[in-house]
Order: C-alpha cells, then structure tokens, then sequence
C-alpha cells in the first residue's frame, strides 16, 4: 500500500482514538448516544446559579475530579482519553515515545483556592496580603494549579512522551489545532507518531459568567435538553460544555509495519485567521472560507469529494449563519445535499475540547457508516438551506470527512479526514 | 547554505531597557549596563517596569488599544515593531501570508473586582453565590477577551493583518521555547516560508507575582545579578515586563525580497528534563554537546531566571565550559516568562549581527574580546522544560 499522500508526504493514519463527554466515557457510551440523538445538556449542580442568565451546561460530574477544580477535570478528562486512545493503538501506556500536544483552557487559580488563601492571609484588605498567604502556605498543587505548563507536563510524565509537550490554545479551534500540530510533525519526519489531545474542564462559574457577559450562551433553561439547536430559526447561542478527545497519529508506515489496525487517514489541515474584529467573522466569510479551501488543498482533494462535513455548529446566530455562507461558497450548488450535522447539538460545545472531540466522532462516522443527526431541528432556519441530517441518525457510505472548528480571536481551523487511505485523488 | 535556512530578518523587542533592538543593543553594550528597577511598588518584590511607550505609533486605533489591557498592548506593539524591522509592515500581501506562533499567558484580571470578593468573603459563608454575584454585575464584558491567551494572537492579526495562520503555545519559558522551535522546524520543512513569533510578560499585576510566589519562586529585598541571587532572600526571580518578537523567514524567501538577515537561527533543542539531583544540569551538557560541536568560543545569551536550582544547573552545565561565556541578560531585564526564550534569540541576533560580544552584564562574567561567530540562547524554566538555540551568521 502507497504510503504518502499525493505530494510525497508520509500519510497520517489515527491508531487511537478516546473521548469522554457529558454524554458518558469511552467512545462505545458516546456513540450509542450520540447516534441515539440524546443531549448530555442538563441542569448546573457543579455551583449554585443564583443570578445566573444561563443554568444549564453539558457539563462532566461523573468523575471524581469533577468538583475540584478546572485544572484537575481538565487533567483528568484529556488522561481518560488518552488511556483509552493509546490503549486502543496497542502502545504501552508508559512509553508512548512520540511528542504531545494538548489542546487546553487558560486556566487560572481556582477561585474556591484564591478564597481559601485570602482566609489564611492577615486579610490586610490589598493584594499584598494573598501573596503573603501564597508565600507562607507554599502549597504546591497551588502553584501547579497556576501554571499553564502542568496539565501537559503531568501526561508527558503519565505516557512517557518524548520531548517538551505542548500546550495551545486557539480557542474554540483548539483541539484541531493539536491534530494538525501532529500531523505536521510526522510529515516533516520528526516523529513517527504523536499524541493528540483537545481537553476542557473549564465550565466554572466565572467562565459561564464571561461567556454570557458576551451573549454568547443561550437561556433557554427550561428544557435543558432542547437548548442547543444549531441551523434552527430560533437557535439563540451555545451551551457551555466539557470533554476530551484524544487522538494516536502515527505515519501509515509505522502502523502497518507493527500491524496497527488503522482507523482512518487524516488527510489534510487548513488555517486561516481573521482580522476582523475579536469575537465576530469579516462579514463574506472569506477567512473561513479559506481555511476550508486550505484544508481541501492540503488534502489533495476537490470540493465535490467530501461526503459529510462534521460542523462547527455552535447554535449561535452568528457562527451557523457565517458557516453556511462559508460553506455555500466552496460547496457551491451542491451544498444544500451534502450532509451535515452538528454533534454540539447534543454534547454542547467543549471549547478547547471541541476539535479532538468532533474528530474522534467524525472518523467513526465513516467507520461505522452512520451520521449523527443535528438534534432539536425542529424550526429550520429558511435562510440556512442545509442538510442538517434533522434529529434522527442516518445510516450512509462515508468516505471522506470536513470538520470545522472556529473560534474567538479570528482562529479558523479545518481538518480533512478518510475513511482509508488511497481512496480518492490518488 | 540551503534555500530553507532559518534567518532572522526582523526583531522587535521591549524590555525595562528601551524600545526596540538598536536601543537594546546600545543599553546593553554600554560600559556598566544599568538595571532600570522598581523596588516600591510591588515591595518587598522588584520589578523591571515598562518603559514609556506611545503605543499609538503602532496600533493606531484608540477603539483597538481599547480593547487591549496592558499585556496585549504590549505584545501587539513589539510585533508590530518587529514586523516593521523586517519590512512587512506596509506590505498587506506579505503580511497576510505571515503565519505567527505566539507564546502566551493570561490576560491581566481585574483586580478592583477581585479584591472586592475576598474582602466580601470574610463577611459570609455562602461564597458561590457571592461570585456569581460579584462577577455577573462587575466584570467588563470585554475584560474575558484582554484576558483570554489566544487573544493576544488575535489582536496581532486585527492591528497588523497578520492572517497567515494563528497559533498560540501556553506554558511560561517552554511556550517560548516551543514556539521559535515550531516556527523553525516548519521553515526548514517547506511547510512555511513567513513567520511571526514571539511572546510577551506583563509582570506589573499583583496576579503576575502571585503565580511566581505560590511557588515560593520570588526575591525579595531587593535587586542582584541573577547569579549572585541567595537563598535567605527567597527563590531567586526578579520578574520584568518585556516582550520580544522576531521574523523567521526562510533564505530563499529573504534572497527574493532583497532583505539583509541580521543572523541564521541554527539547531533549536528542548527537553522536558527531571529536575531531581544532577538531571537537568546534566540534560544541559547534552544539549550544549549537540549544538556546540567545535571548541570554537561562543557567546551564550542565558534567559536564566535567578530560581535556585534551575540557575545553579544552568550555570554548572555552561559556565563551566571554557569556551563559552554566558550573559544573564535577566540581571537587567528581569524574567519575562514566555517572552524569555524569544528574547534570547533576538539578542543572540544582535551579537551576531553586529560582530561584536555583550561586556558582561555582571559581575563574574568573563569578557570577550574577538567577535562572536555564533551565539547560543538559552531559556530554562524556572520550574519546568528548557530549550538552547543556536544563532550563527546568516
């Protein structure tokens, strides 16, 4: 079997995949729900929600982690998905041997932490004295909790990956970011695999208070389940989420000569920022536009070879309507039959997460040959003419995958994926 | 000489020192260079303040400097200068094609706000609902995005059209690290031929110094070169507000638009050494030995923190060597965290550049008489992973 694409570049084939949501840990949880068209959105009960516009979020409290804090959950969840793709690949769990990159949240000193120091302090009514309590208490998991460098250097020492791990943040396109930081890492022959991670444990209080401070979260409470309803009229912003997925990449040489079974190829990564403004797209949508056409250029594929496009899909007004007008574009005539669907219709959008994730389901939506639907279409918005695959799952011949991830601060990031390799444009 | 040589055709750097590289190159070549300090403001902590900038002289719109606290406005300006230094500046084509990794940290929070919930806290016990309280009636909205790491990327792309590609590394000295090693890796390889990279520190915020000081990592009394820093006066880093920026192009792309490099960027090599007994000491030499594989004299622009054991190590690992005198540039600019990295190359650049060594910058620094054909930059974190590039004449 050819093993580079067609520039002469080594193939990147996914060995290993792990994901854990709102809906459940492990992929086997996650597809039968996801596929079964169920919301893992559901009331907060991680804080109280006094004064809050929002109360709900797809937030993860099954783990132990999940009431200690962002940067332990945020741990947590990318090592739960990690296991299980590293597992899945057939490596040791110890001795993982290639580069990291986790896709992370900003993650500040936990505020029940800073409260907690405050009350040791002299309590001299200025910052001086929190400082003085951080001096005296020297507490380590304190320092570590501060530190942007801990989560990625604790897997590092976990997995036993080699070299100084990664961490990044291009926000909501962040976990896309870390495959293609995989992917190019393994064409330009540094390493013959690479760990891949997008996490996010960040759904505290303050972080929902920020996001609803810029409108960007919906309100409607009331039937949690039936908040996030990306395409539809009546859509009126994203669900706050948490999750992770993980993704073993390795060259498709180095999978067939150790007889790794391969899950797919990941065919191509495009980029392209915007220079707009900090929270909204330049209004032709050419960023995106862009990216989507780098994505598709890198991949040695044309527009009419993508069979599904794993959304971005936030449920916002402005994202869904920039999406399709972005999509149009490219796709042309032929957009409104192509499918497409949006997993954040039921899982909420995992932020920093949200790339890895999708990309683990998009590539078991060509595995399985059944798309998730896009839940709660119930009032098609009429100026977004799309396949949304409405509400109920859809058994399909998938062979190639879109996925597309965009984020605050003009980050537009796409991915390209194939059910195998050698498939198309060879 | 190949067409995908990494050179360095643009620097921009801001430090305690000046604004930009030629002022930086005159501070730090003077016969005593003097640290520029504050020792009030934060007591009993020092810091290395900014020094006055009009930042309208490059980003022109009040409405973008608006939207900035001081860290992004720092970071925008000091790319912008660096994007100037190399020519870009006006050239909207170029720029769009730019692709940029930025080493970033957090955004400055808000410390009227913040400080009015932990005095409230003392008052009631019901400290949940107090946040929500607190953070949904007094936090600007526009705060979350001065505060937001990739933000610092996205105002980049907004003030100076820089939309190649966007990618923001976190992590303190290793994102710095990471980023220049990223930016050079993919240049070598055909992936990219323009790339902005850099990072910025703003360590005048009480938050700055905390995260430094839950570790326990701060010097207090006042100010000492960064390796004659003791233990009974706390754990060694005197912090500074600074950024750097540099342009890594490839040769070829540089030939072609007619654009001298100040230097070539060699071999970039990390690690994420143990840091128990001699283990990062040790991975140092290792990495030296990569890098320095003649007994040729070498310059070494040392981002060394001051922390006690990561400097020791640093300090065994190079200043034992012969051949190699190393420059503490932190003794005059303080720690810049994710801007370390990146200012060391940009330094190193300068040396080279200029074909003449930095006088030492402190007491127990060997001089150097004969020009310096290749540098060596070093960034060790003060608590973790650690990286040394190499810096020879384009």
């Amino acid at each position: 079997m050819k093993t580079t694409d067609s520039f002469g570049r080594p193939l990147v084939a996914v060995t290993g995949m792990g994901v854990i949501t709102s809906l459940g840990q492990g992929k086997a949880e996650n597809w039968m729900a996801l596929t079964s068209g169920r919301s893992g959105i559901h009331p907060i009960t991680r804080f109280p929600t006094d004064h809050l516009a929002t109360r709900i979020a797809g937030t993860v409290d099954f783990l132990p982690e999940s009431r200690r804090g962002a940067s332990a959950l945020t741990f947590a969840l990318a090592d739960l998905a990690a296991s299980e793709a590293v597992g899945e690949a057939g490596l040791p769990k110890t001795d993982f041997r290639g580069p990291l990159f986790l896709a992370a949240p900003p993650v500040e000193l936990d505020w029940h932490h800073r409260l907690r120091l405050y009350a040791q302090s002299r309590r001299g009514g200025d910052w001086r004295s929190l400082i003085e309590a951080a001096r005296e208490a020297g507490d380590r998991e304190l320092f570590d909790e501060s530190q942007f460098a801990t989560i990625a250097d604790r897997l590092a020492e976990k997995y036993g990956t080699r070299g100084l791990p990664i961490t990044l943040s291009t926000a909501c396109a962040s976990g896309a970011t870390a495959i293609q930081l995989g992917m190019e890492a393994i064409r330009r022959g540094e390493c013959e695999r690479a760990l891949a991670i997008g996490a996010d444990g960040s759904a505290t209080a303050e972080a929902l208070i920020r996001f609803s401070l810029l409108s960007a979260l919906t309100t409607q409470n009331d039937i949690p389940e039936k908040a996030s309803k990306p395409f539809s009229k009546d859509r009126s912003g994203f669900v706050l989420a948490e999750g992770a997925g993980a993704m073993v990449l390795e060259s498709l040489e180095s999978a067939l000569s150790r007889g790794a079974e391969v899950l797919g190829i990941m065919l191509g990564c495009g980029e392209r920022a915007d220079d707009f403004h900090r929270t909204r797209s330049k209004p032709d949508g050419s960023p995106a536009i862009a990216a989507v056409r780098a994505a598709l250029a890198d991949a040695g594929l044309a527009e009419d070879e993508i069979d599904y496009i794993n959304a971005h899909g936030t449920s916002t007004p402005e994202n869904d309507k920039m999406e399709h007008l972005s999509l149009s574009t490219v796709f042309g005539e032929r957009m409104p039959t192509i499918p497409i669907s949006s997993n954040k219709s039921m899982i909420g959008h995992t932020l920093s997460a949200a790339g890895a994730v999708e990309a683990v389901f998009s590539i078991l939506t060509m595995r399985e040959g059944v798309i998730p639907p896009t839940i709660n279409y119930e009032i098609p918005d009429p100026a977004i003419e799309l396949d949304v695959v409405p509400n109920v799952k859809r058994e399909a011949e998938v062979a190639t995958v879109l996925s597309n991830s965009f984020g605050f601060g003009g980050q537009n990031t796409c991915l390209v994926m194939a059910r195998e390799a050698g498939q198309r444009s060879q | 000489m190949n067409p995908k040589d990494v050179v360095i055709t643009g620097i921009g750097v801001v430090s305690s020192l000046g604004l930009g590289a030629e002022a930086h190159w005159q501070a730090l070549t003077a016969k005593a260079p003097q640290p520029v300090v504050d020792d009030a403001r934060f007591a009993p902590y020092t810091v290395h303040p900014l020094p006055d900038i009009d930042w309208s002289t490059q980003i022109p719109r009040r409405g973008d400097q608006r939207q900035m606290e001081t860290w992004q406005r720092l970071g925008t300006f000091t790319a912008g200068l660096a994007l100037d230094d190399a020519g870009l500046k006006e050239d909207e084509a170029l720029c769009a094609a730019t692709d940029m990794v930025v080493a970033a940290g957090g955004g400055e929070r808000d410390i009227e706000v913040d400080q009015g919930i932990l005095d409230a806290s003392l008052a009631r016990n019901d400290h949940d609902v107090l946040l929500n309280e607190k953070l949904t009636t007094e936090l600007r909205p526009t705060l979350f995005l001065a505060q937001l790491s990739n933000l610092l990327a996205g105002n980049i792309s907004i003030v100076h059209k820089v939309t190649g590609s966007s990618r923001t590394f976190m992590g303190e000295e290793g994102a710095g690290v990471a980023a220049v090693e990223t930016a050079a890796a993919r240049i070598r390889a055909g992936q990219s031929s323009l790339v902005l990279v850099g990072g910025a520190f703003q360590t005048e915020h009480p938050d700055m110094l905390l995260a430094y000081e839950l570790g326990r990592y701060l010097q207090r009394g006042g100010w000492s070169p960064v390796w004659q820093r003791r233990p009974e006066d706390g754990g060694g880093v005197i912090t500074g507000s600074g950024a750097a920026f540099l342009v890594l192009e490839s040769r070829e792309h540089a030939e072609k638009r007619g654009r001298p490099p100040y230097a070539a960027l060699g071999p970039v090599v990390s690690g994420r050494a143990r840091r128990s007994g001699n283990g990062l000491q040790d991975a140092l030499g290792e990495m030296v030995d990569q890098l320095a594989r003649s007994d040729a004299p070498l310059l070494a622009l040392s981002g060394a923190s001051g922390a006690h054991e990561a400097t020791r190590a640093e300090k065994a690992a190079l200043g034992a060597r012969r051949t190699i005198a190393l420059r503490g540039f932190s003794s005059l600019t303080g720690h810049m965290k994710e801007a370390q990295f990146p200012f060391a190359v940009a330094l190193a650049a300068l040396a080279i550049h200029h074909g003449a060594a930095y006088p030492p910058f402190a007491e127990g620094e060997p001089p150097v008489e004969a020009a310096p054909s290749a540098a060596l930059a070093t960034a060790v974190g003060y608590n973790c992973f650690e990286g040394i590039g190499l810096v020879v004449q384009a």
